[in-house]
């Protein structure tokens, strides 16, 4: 069923479960590595975690985009931006568990 | 940065723990991140971004080679929305 959120606490919990660390560490740890992924992306570094899938950081060129209320002209200046490539194996994780049952 | 880089730069930063456990931490979380998406739930973090899935409906498709028609079934698709700090990260000069 669709509807809960996962967050870090969750993700520190899991850890805690699994690592055996306390829970304070298993959440500093869980805060560490979003910390390094982001800022490996942030200078512009592709990261590629395998069986999950990769962040790829992809250069935008300037176009002109329309404010949508007013029909006004707006140029989008040149920007970076990240996409995430799931991985064939997490895709297929991700079908695998809903076939049979409808959401 | 691939998975055995992110594990070893953390393992560096905490020497009192091991490589492995390192790994364990890793994979637990992308495990996570997994499972959640596979149950239908959405994964939120926050100044980093947001894991959802999409559903796409069955369709007619075409075998590119042949012309031949053929059903494609509906399915889920994982998603990533980038978050505002991280989308204002990876546009801020260069520290």
């Amino acid at each position: 069923m669709a509807g809960r959120t996962v967050t870090r606490a969750d993700l520190s919990e899991v850890v805690y479960q699994k690592v055996g660390l306390s829970r304070t560490e298993s959440a500093s740890l869980v805060e560490l590595v979003l910390r390094e992924l982001a800022d490996s992306l942030a200078r512009g570094e592709n990261v590629k975690l395998s069986s999950f899938g990769s962040f790829v950081v992809r250069q935008k060129g300037r176009r002109i985009g329309r404010n949508p209320k007013t029909g006004e002209e707006v140029p989008i200046e040149p920007r970076r931006v990240m996409v995430f490539k799931p991985s064939n194996i997490l895709k297929s994780r991700i079908n695998d568990r809903h076939d049979g049952k409808k959401r | 940065m691939i998975k055995s880089e992110l594990v070893q730069k953390i393992a560096e930063a905490n020497p009192h723990l091991y490589q492995r456990d390192v790994e364990h931490i890793v994979d637990a979380m992308l495990d996570e991140i997994t499972g959640a998406l596979a149950r239908g739930d959405r994964v939120e973090l926050r100044g980093f971004g947001a894991f959802s899935t999409k559903a796409r409906p069955a369709r007619l498709g075409r075998n590119p080679r042949t012309g031949a028609q053929v059903k494609v079934a509906e399915k889920v698709v994982p998603y990533f929305k980038t978050g505002k700090e991280m989308r204002e990260r990876l546009n801020r000069p260069r520290r």
